[in-house]
C-alpha cells in the first residue's frame, strides 16, 4: 500500500496528465473547429476539415470528461467549489460544447446551405469558447478566487461572473486558445493537402507566435509583482485533509519561489518556448507531424508552468487566504487515492493504445474526392 | 443564502436535466446491441442486406447518440455547479464510479464509435463487427458505473462518516461495486433499453410493411427485432421484480409509499391493484386489494412483516431524537471543544446523524428542536404516496403490455406470417413512444421515492445543494429550457426525416423510391 503522501501527490501529476491528455487529444479537435469557418471556403472544404477529425472527437471529448470525474474522485472539495463558484462560466463551456456533438453529426445530414452554415458557427463556438474558459479560469487560479468555507465546509462564492474576465485572465485566455487552435492547425496540415493546407500552415505560423508572446507576457506579469500564495504554518503531507487547518499568507512574486528552491524547474516553461518555437519551424518547414509532436510539448510547458508554479497550491483563495485549497488538504481518503490510482494505471495506457490504433486505421489525408464520392456516410 | 426555493429549483433542473438524458440513453442502450446483432448475421451469412440494415439503424442511432453525449456532458458537469456539498460530503465514493466510467467506459464506447462509422471501407469485416461489439458493451459499462453510483445513493454501503474531514468516507471499494441495490438496478435498466431498442426497429420497420416498401429489409429487422425484444422483456419483468426485492430490503419507506401502506399489516400483506391515496387524510380511496401478494413477492416469505407508514415515521421520529445528539456533538467535535464524553456520545448516535440533519430545514440549532418540528421531519421521511403509487403501476403495466407485444411479435414471426397481421403492425407502429414513458416512470419510483434524501438515510436534500442565488438559477434553468428544445426539435425532425427516407438514405441504389429526385438533398 502506498502511503497517504505519495498518493496525493501521485494524483496532482495524474491530474496534470489527464488535462494534458485533454490538450492534446481535444485541444487538437477543438482548435480544428476554431479554424473551420476560415479554411474551409466552400462547402467540400468544410467537410474536409471537419471529418478529419469526424471519427475521432468523440474519443477525444471523453479526455475531457475524464478530467473532470477523476476531479470529483481525488479532489471532491475542488470539484464542489470551482464548479459551483464559476457557476456562469461552466454554463457557458457546457452549452458551448453542445455545439459539438451535433455540429459533427448533424451538419452534413440536410443540404441546405443556411443549416449548413449555422453549424460551422456551431463548431467554431463549440470550439473556441471553452479553449478560452478554460485559460481564464487558469488565470484565475493563480490570481486567487474569492471563496471560503462555512462551518461545515460548504463552499461560497462571493465573487461574481465579470470578476473572472480581468486584464490577468483575458491574457491567459489567449495563451489556451492560441495553443489549442495551433496545435489543430498543425493537426489539420498532417490530414488535408492543397488550399486547406495552406491556410492551416498559415494559421500555424500566426497562432504559434501568438502563443509564445502572450505565454512570455503572462511570464514577465507573473513573475514582476503579481502577488503569489504561501502556506506559513507547519505541514503535514499525510494528515487527514482539513482545509481549513492551515494558515496561508499573500506575498508578492511567491508564484517564482519553486523556481528559486528547484532552478531544474525552469525547464517546464523551458519546454514551452522550445515546443512552441520548434513545432514554429517545423510547420514554416512543412513536417506537420513534427510540428504536432512539438506543439504537444509546448502545451507541456504551458500546462506544467501553472501546474509548479502554483504547487501545492490548486486553488487559492484571494477573500480567505486559509480556506486555499492544496494538494495535502483537497484529496479524497487514502482508499479512494489508491483504488483510482489503480484504475488509472490500468486503464490509461489501454486507452492510450487503443486510441492510436484507432487513429492508424483512419490514417491518410481526407481529400475533397473523398467526400464526393462519400457523400451518404461522410460527415 | 440558501432557501427552499434554491432547493427547489435546483432539483427542478436535476430532475428535468435527467429526464432529458435519459430520453436518450436506452435507446443507445438497445440499439448498440441490436447493431452487433445485425452485424453478426452479415458477417455469417455474407448477405449484404444484413450490413445495409446495420447500416441504416446505424444512422439512426447516430442522431439519437449526438444528443445522448450531449446531454451526458451537462451531468457530468451538474453534480460540482449545482449541487457541490453533495460534491464535496460524498465525492469521496461517488466521484469514484464517475470517474472510472470516463477511464473504462466512455473511451471505449467513444473511441469505436468512430470507428463504425467509418471504418467499413479501411477495415476488415470482422475488425469492424469487432468494433461494432466494442461499442455496444462500452455502453453497456457505462450503464454498469453510473448505475453503481446511483445504487450506492439508494444503498449506501462500504462507506462511514469522518468528523475530521466531514464527510463520508469509502471503506470497501468492493462493497460498493458489488451493492445489491446497484446490481438489480444495472440488469433492469439495461433490460429496459434492450426492450426500447427493439420496440423502436420493430414499430418503424413495421411501418414500411404497412406502407408496403422494403419488405426484405422490414421483415428481417422486425424479425431480429422481436426475438430480442422478446427476451429482454422478459427480463425486465423478472429483473423489476428484483429491483422492487433490493427497495423491500433497503428503502421500506419507498415501498410503502409505492404500494400506499398507511398501516401495518399483519403478514403476509396483500397487494394493492387499484387505490385513490389521499396524501391530506393519510388514506386510500376505492382500494382493490389481492390478498397475500405484496408479503409474498416483496419478503419472499409468508411471515415477514412489511412495516406501514405509521411505523415508519414512528421509527423516523426516535431515530431523529438521537440524530440530534449526534449533530451537537459533530458541532463541538469540528469546533475542537469535545471532551470524551461527547465523542462517546458521537460514536453512539453517529449512525442517526443524517435524520438530526431532516430538522435543519426548520431549525440552525437542532438543540432547538420542538416536538412539532420532530414530528414534521419524521413525516417528510415518507415520500408522497399519490405520485409514487401511480408512476409505479404505470411502469408495471407497461411492462407487461410489452411482454404481450412482444410475444404475439415473436410468435407470427416464428410462423412468419407477421407481415400479413395489419393489426400487429399498427399495433407495433403505435407503442413506440411508450418504452421511454415506462423508463422515466422508472426513475421517478426510484428518484423521488428517495426523498427527501440525496444519499438515503445520509444526506438530506435540502441540505446538498450548492449557495447559488434563486437568479442564477433561473438563468440557468432558461438557458437549459432554450437549449434543449432546439436541439429536441432538430433531433426529432432528423429522426423523422431519415425513419421515413428508410434504407434508401444509404444511397446504394436498392432501395424503394431510390431515383426519386428528394432523395438528392439526402446525405
Ligand atoms: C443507464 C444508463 C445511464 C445513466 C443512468 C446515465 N447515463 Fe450518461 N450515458 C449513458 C448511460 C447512462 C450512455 C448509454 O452510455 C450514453 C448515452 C448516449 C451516449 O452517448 O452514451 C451516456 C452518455 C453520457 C456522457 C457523454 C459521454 C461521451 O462524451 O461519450 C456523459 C458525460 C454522461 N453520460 C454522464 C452521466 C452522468 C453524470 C449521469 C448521472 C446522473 C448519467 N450519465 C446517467
Ligand atoms: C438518468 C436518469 C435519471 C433520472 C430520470 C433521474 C431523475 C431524478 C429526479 C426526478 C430527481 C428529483 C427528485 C426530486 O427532487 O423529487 C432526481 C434527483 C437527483 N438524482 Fe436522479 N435521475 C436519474 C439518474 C440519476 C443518476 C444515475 C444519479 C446518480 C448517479 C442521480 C442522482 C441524483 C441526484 C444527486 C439528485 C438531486 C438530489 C435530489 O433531488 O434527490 N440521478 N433525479
Ligand atoms: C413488470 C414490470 C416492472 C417491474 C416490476 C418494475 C419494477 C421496478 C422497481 C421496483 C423500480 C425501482 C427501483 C428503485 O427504486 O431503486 C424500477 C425502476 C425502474 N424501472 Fe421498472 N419495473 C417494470 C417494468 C419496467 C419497464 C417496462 C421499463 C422500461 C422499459 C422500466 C424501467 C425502469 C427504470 C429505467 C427504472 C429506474 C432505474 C432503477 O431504479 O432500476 N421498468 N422498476
Amino acid at each position: 500500500m502506498l502511503d497517504y503522501e505519495t498518493l496525493k501527490i501521485i494524483w496532482w501529476l495524474l491530474i496534470g496528465v489527464l488535462l494534458l491528455g485533454f490538450a492534446v487529444m481535444d485541444g487538437h479537435d477543438m482548435g480544428v473547429g476554431t479554424l473551420l469557418p476560415f479554411v474551409g471556403k466552400n462547402d467540400v472544404e468544410r467537410r474536409v476539415v471537419i471529418n478529419t477529425v469526424g471519427p475521432h472527437w468523440d474519443g477525444n471529448q471523453v479526455w475531457f470528461v475524464t478530467a473532470g470525474g477523476a476531479i470529483f474522485a481525488a479532489w471532491p472539495i475542488v470539484y464542489a467549489a470551482a464548479f459551483s463558484g464559476f457557476y456562469w462560466a461552466m454554463l457557458v463551456v457546457l452549452w458551448a460544447l453542445f455545439f459539438r456533438p451535433v455540429g459533427f453529426d448533424y451538419r452534413s445530414k440536410v443540404s441546405n446551405p443556411t443549416w449548413r452554415e449555422i453549424w460551422d458557427w456551431g463548431l467554431f463556438v463549440g470550439g473556441t469558447v471553452p479553449a478560452l474558459i478554460f485559460g481564464v479560469a487558469f488565470g484565475n487560479l493563480l490570481l486567487g478566487v474569492p471563496f471560503h468555507f462555512e462551518d461545515n465546509m460548504m463552499p461560497v462564492y462571493t465573487g461574481t461572473f465579470w470578476g473572472l474576465l480581468n486584464p490577468f485572465a483575458l491574457l491567459a485566455g489567449v495563451v489556451s486558445l492560441s495553443m489549442l487552435t495551433f496545435h489543430g492547425a498543425n493537426y489539420l496540415m498532417i490530414r488535408t493537402e492543397g488550399d486547406v493546407y495552406a491556410r492551416a500552415r498559415t494559421a500555424s505560423l500566426i497562432f504559434g507566435t501568438l502563443m509564445l508572446v502572450a505565454f512570455a507576457g503572462a511570464g514577465v506579469w507573473v513573475s514582476s509583482d503579481m502577488p503569489g500564495y504561501i502556506i506559513t504554518s507547519v505541514v503535514d503531507p499525510g494528515a487527514l485533509p482539513n482545509p481549513l487547518d492551515k494558515t496561508v499568507e499573500i506575498q508578492a512574486g511567491a508564484w517564482m519561489g519553486n523556481f528559486a528552491r528547484h532552478p531544474m524547474l525552469w525547464a517546464v516553461p523551458g519546454a514551452a518556448f522550445v515546443g512552441g518555437l520548434l513545432a514554429l519551424l517545423f510547420a514554416w518547414a512543412k513536417k506537420p507531424v513534427l510540428a504536432f509532436i512539438a506543439s504537444g510539448v509546448a502545451e507541456f510547458g504551458v500546462i506544467g508552468t501553472a501546474g509548479v508554479a502554483m504547487f501545492p497550491f490548486i486553488m487559492p483563495s484571494s477573500s480567505d487566504p486559509r480556506s486555499s485549497l492544496t494538494v495535502w488538504d483537497s484529496v479524497s481518503s487514502h482508499l479512494t487515492l489508491e483504488v483510482m490510482f489503480w484504475a488509472a494505471l490500468i486503464f490509461t495506457p489501454i486507452v492510450i493504445t487503443y486510441t492510436g490504433w484507432a487513429y492508424k486505421m483512419m490514417a491518410g489525408k481526407i481529400t475533397n474526392a473523398y467526400i464526393e464520392s462519400n457523400d451518404h456516410s461522410a460527415y | 443564502m440558501i432557501t427552499q426555493e434554491v432547493v427547489d429549483l435546483s432539483r427542478l433542473q436535476f430532475a428535468a436535466t435527467a429526464f432529458y438524458h435519459f430520453l436518450f440513453v436506452p435507446l443507445t442502450l438497445g440499439l448498440s446491441f441490436l447493431l452487433a446483432i445485425m452485424e453478426t448475421v452479415f458477417v455469417i451469412t455474407g448477405k449484404e442486406i444484413y450490413r445495409d440494415m446495420t447500416k441504416f439503424w446505424g444512422k439512426l442511432f447516430g442522431i439519437n447518440f449526438a444528443l445522448g453525449v450531449t446531454t451526458g456532458l451537462t451531468m457530468e458537469f451538474q453534480f460540482g455547479t449545482n449541487w457541490a456539498y453533495y460534491s464535496h460530503y460524498v465525492g469521496d465514493i461517488f466521484g469514484a464510479p464517475l470517474a472510472i466510467e470516463g477511464l473504462m467506459a466512455f473511451f471505449l464506447e467513444s473511441t469505436f464509435i468512430g470507428l463504425f462509422f467509418f471504418g467499413w471501407d479501411k477495415l476488415s469485416k470482422r475488425r469492424h463487427l469487432l468494433i461494432t461489439y466494442l461499442t455496444a458493451i462500452g455502453s453497456n459499462l457505462s450503464a454498469v458505473w453510473i448505475l453503481v453510483a446511483n445504487g450506492w445513493m439508494q444503498n449506501p454501503v462500504g462507506s462511514h462518516f469522518s468528523y475530521v474531514t466531514m464527510r463520508m468516507e469509502m471503506t470497501s471499494f468492493w462493497d460498493v461495486v458489488f451493492n445489491p441495490a446497484a446490481q438489480a438496478k444495472f440488469v433492469h435498466t439495461v433490460s429496459a433499453g434492450y426492450v426500447t431498442g427493439s420496440m423502436f426497429v420493430l414499430g418503424i420497420s413495421a411501418w414500411y410493411m404497412l406502407k408496403g416498401r422494403d419488405m426484405e429489409f422490414a421483415k428481417r429487422s422486425f424479425r431480429i427485432a422481436a426475438a430480442f425484444g422478446f427476451a429482454s422483456a422478459m427480463s425486465v419483468i423478472v429483473l423489476g421484480d428484483e429491483s422492487g426485492y433490493a427497495v423491500t430490503e433497503h428503502q421500506q419507506t419507498k415501498l410503502a409509499a409505492l404500494e400506499g401502506m398507511w398501516k401495518t399489516e399483519p403478514a403476509p400483506a396483500s397487494f394493492t391493484l387499484f387505490a385513490i391515496p389521499d396524501d391530506e387524510k393519510r388514506e386510500n380511496h376505492a382500494e382493490i386489494k389481492i390478498p397475500y401478494a405484496l408479503g409474498l413477492i416483496a419478503t419472499r416469505s409468508a411471515n415477514k412483516e412489511i412495516p406501514g407508514i405509521d411505523q415508519l415515521e414512528a421509527r423516523a421520529a426516535e431515530r431523529i431524537t438521537s440524530g440530534i445528539i449526534a449533530v451537537k456533538a459533530l458541532e463541538q467535535l469540528r469546533a475542537k471543544t469535545a471532551d470524551d464524553a461527547t465523542k462517546a456520545a458521537f460514536e453512539a448516535h453517529k449512525d442517526d446523524l443524517g435524520f438530526g440533519l431532516l430538522l435543519k430545514k426548520y431549525t440552525a440549532d437542532v438543540s432547538l428542536a420542538t416536538p412539532k418540528m420532530i414530528a414534521q421531519a419524521a413525516r417528510d421521511s415518507i415520500p408522497k404516496v399519490a405520485p409514487m403509487f401511480w408512476t409505479f403501476r404505470v411502469m408495471v403495466l407497461l411492462g407487461f403490455s410489452f411482454a404481450l407485444l412482444l410475444a404475439v411479435s415473436f410468435w407470427y414471426s416464428a410462423k412468419n406470417t407477421f407481415h400479413e397481421k395489419r393489426w400487429l403492425l399498427r399495433w407495433a407502429l403505435w407503442f413506440i413512444p411508450l418504452p421511454w414513458i415506462a423508463s422515466e416512470m422508472g426513475w421517478f419510483v426510484a428518484e423521488y421515492g428517495r426523498q427527501p434524501w440525496t444519499i438515503f438515510g445520509i444526506l438530506p436534500t435540502h441540505l446538498s445543494t450548492s449557495t447559488l442565488s434563486v437568479n442564477n438559477l433561473y438563468g440557468s434553468i432558461a438557458g437549459f429550457m432554450f437549449f434543449y428544445t432546439g436541439l429536441l426539435v432538430v433531433e426529432m425532425y432528423l429522426m423523422f426525416k431519415y425513419a421515413r427516407l428508410g434504407p434508401s438514405s444509404l444511397g446504394t441504389g436498392r432501395y424503394a423510391g431510390e431515383a426519386a429526385p428528394a432523395l438528392k438533398t439526402a446525405h
